[in-house]
């Protein structure tokens, strides 16, 4: 008797708690419903089809009634020729990108730290920000004109100042795709990618400042050793999440530089996925090579974490 | 020890101030120039462009290329369906993003951190193109401008941003008194957050509205539907693969065609860019403090 009593209480407060909690939150769930169904359905569910890589797919059975194949497509891929390439060509480009691409926007914001005329600071800073919001399609579309071979501007200019031999197209030789993806990447980006540490940068305490000038130091020197320091942990961040990013070149910028002379370094992963994926229907194909790219880029973010962790202290998990 | 506070600066300080402002004018050269260019070459004779006599200043000033793209209905198609995905996935974005934000910012919500990583975990791991594009199409989605609109409706980095904003910025204290005056989350929500997050929705809708406007990708991979091309879709079609323009001269007045066509491709570029530098300064002064708001917690 007395333990049936006992259950029906602790039902009770317990159905209790559960409608008080909901009496509270049910508004807090309610504005997170949307954004969770939506992660759900165009996150989660593909996720779940990543099954698709270890299956034979057909229209009849869908995504996940296929025939279980196992490693049969990352076989297919790892022994085709174009396993070898593909990965080589990410890594190329993406190791460039970030060994280019990473320091210069730091540079860039202690030159500007640097400048002491207000007015053209901001002009500076207004300026180098335009670039970001150019779309990849006129991007590309400018490099071609500018580097078009006879009439591009730029093109011309550097081989009039001999940096460039005068018989290159540069738009059409595979040696020059991996400098004009990277270094054009740069123009676009340093500007935006500046803002966080010049935020950082404005931040420093000035008394530090003032205390290294009483010291005797000069400009080049509290540079150094101020404002350089101040910015390491931010550096630290946004090279961990660069490095989880090792083997995500972006499609678009990529996709539309291609063209038939340079497709043997410009063909990475992702548009690869793209092209037997998607453009020749090999579904299963495609998934494989995709979730290899996912899982070697887990991989390197989460041992970039591990080692800055240890390293720094900081991190981002 | 004299010296200090007679304003006096050293010869090392001088140089030192004379480069950074030489990198600076060169910094800023390298990057105005190619914007310029694409200015100047717009309403210049194509021909003296392709000569390489245009450097600095327009020469031979004419609007063809302009008066082309007024005219070839394609190009205006594409801005059309561009705005809508702009305007109704902006609002879309904005409706999903920041309810959600205010939710995991409530310090008392026990369920945050994990409802926090369910959705930082798509971060760093995702389905992949395939699975993606399977799952789209069992919807019955591809080809339609509903998936224009509807993908990506929450990008978890802006989610992020907008939570440590609310989080840091709207004092915990506005809440007891709300609370205490029987507030729900709802009218709290409305009457007080967002009027005091102008900053945060200002960025978010800025990042939002570009990657719209620039999105090439989603158009590329998920519709195959000349009308529901956006303007990057059509842009390419002009830009990059060379296509015939539409009033289709090209080629046939003795070399005037294809200087004309070349006019239209630096007039494309302006038009297809100018909106979105016309919203920037407006903008302009939300950047830094949505940046920071951003790197607080990556």
């Amino acid at each position: 008797m007395g333990s049936k009593n006992q259950t029906a209480t602790v039902n009770k407060s317990f159905g209790f708690r559960t409608k008080k909690y909901w009496e509270h939150n049910w508004q807090l769930w309610l504005m997170l419903l949307p954004a969770m169904l939506y992660i759900l359905i165009f996150c989660y569910v593909p996720m779940y089809g990543i099954q698709l890589a270890f299956r034979e797919y057909s229209f009849q059975t869908g995504i996940t009634g296929g025939k279980w194949v196992g490693m049969k497509y990352f076989k297919q891929y790892f022994e085709s020729p174009m396993f070898f390439t593909t990965l080589k060509n990410t890594f190329i480009i993406s190791f460039w990108s970030i060994v280019v691409g990473f320091p210069a926007p730091i540079i860039l914001a202690m030159i500007i730290n640097q400048l002491r005329n207000k007015k053209w600071k901001k002009t500076v800073q207004t300026t180098v920000y335009i670039p970001y919001f150019i779309s990849t399609v006129v991007m590309v579309s400018m490099i071609n004109v500018m580097f078009a071979n006879g009439s591009g501007v730029v093109g011309n200019f550097l081989k009039a100042a001999h940096l460039v031999a005068a018989d290159t197209n540069i738009l059409g030789k595979e040696s020059a795709f991996v400098p004009l993806y990277v270094l054009t990447g740069v123009w676009q980006s340093m500007g935006w990618n500046s803002i966080i540490y010049i935020a950082a940068l404005s931040s420093v305490d000035t008394q530090l400042y003032d205390a290294c000038k009483i010291d005797g130091a000069n400009r080049w020197q509290t540079m150094l050793h101020i404002d350089f320091p101040a910015i390491v942990p931010t550096i630290m961040i946004l090279l961990i999440m660069n490095m989880g990013n090792i083997l995500n070149v972006g499609f678009d910028k990529v996709y539309l530089m291609q063209n038939s002379l340079n497709l043997g370094i410009s063909q990475v992963i992702s548009t690869y996925v793209y092209s037997v994926g998607v453009k020749s229907s090999q579904f299963s194909f495609g998934a494989a090579v995709g979730l290899f790219n996912t899982l070697i880029n887990f991989f390197f973010l989460v041992v970039t974490n591990w080692i800055s962790r240890r390293s720094t202290g900081t991190g981002l998990m | 020890m004299e010296k200090i506070g007679q304003k006096q600066i050293s010869t090392a300080d001088r140089v030192f101030g004379i480069v950074v402002v030489a990198l600076s004018i060169l910094i800023f050269a390298i990057v105005l120039y190619p914007l310029w260019f694409i200015v100047i070459a717009s309403i210049s004779n194509s021909n003296l462009v392709n000569l390489g006599q245009v450097k600095f200043l327009p020469k031979d000033i004419r609007f063809y290329g302009y008066q082309q793209i007024i005219e070839d209905s394609r190009i205006w198609k594409g801005y059309l369906n561009t705005l809508i995905y702009v305007v109704v996935g902006t609002v879309l974005n904005m409706v999903v993003t920041m309810p959600a934000a205010y939710a995991l910012s409530r310090r008392g919500f026990k369920a945050r951190n994990k409802v926090m990583f369910y959705f930082v975990f798509t971060m760093f791991f995702s389905g992949g193109l395939v699975p993606t594009y399977m799952t789209i199409s069992a919807l019955h989605l591809i080809s339609t401008k509903t998936i224009l609109i509807i993908f990506v409706a929450v990008n978890t980095y802006n989610l992020i941003i907008a939570r440590t904003f609310i989080e840091s910025s709207i004092p915990e204290d506005l809440y007891e008194a709300a609370v205490l005056d029987g507030c729900s989350h709802f009218s709290y929500f409305t009457k007080v957050v967002i009027p005091l997050s102008k900053a945060v929705n200002s960025v978010l809708i800025l990042y939002y509205a570009v990657y719209h406007w620039n999105d090439y990708f989603n158009a590329l991979v998920y519709n195959s539907k000349q009308e529901n091309a956006p303007l990057q879709i059509v842009l390419r079609e002009i830009l990059l693969l060379n296509q015939a323009f539409a009033s289709g001269n090209g080629g046939v007045q003795g070399g005037y065609g294809q200087s004309s066509a070349d006019q239209v491709k630096y007039a494309v570029i302006i038009v297809s860019t100018l909106p979105i530098l016309c919203v920037y300064p407006f903008v302009q002064k939300y950047f830094e403090k949505g940046v920071m708001i951003g790197a607080v917690k990556g």
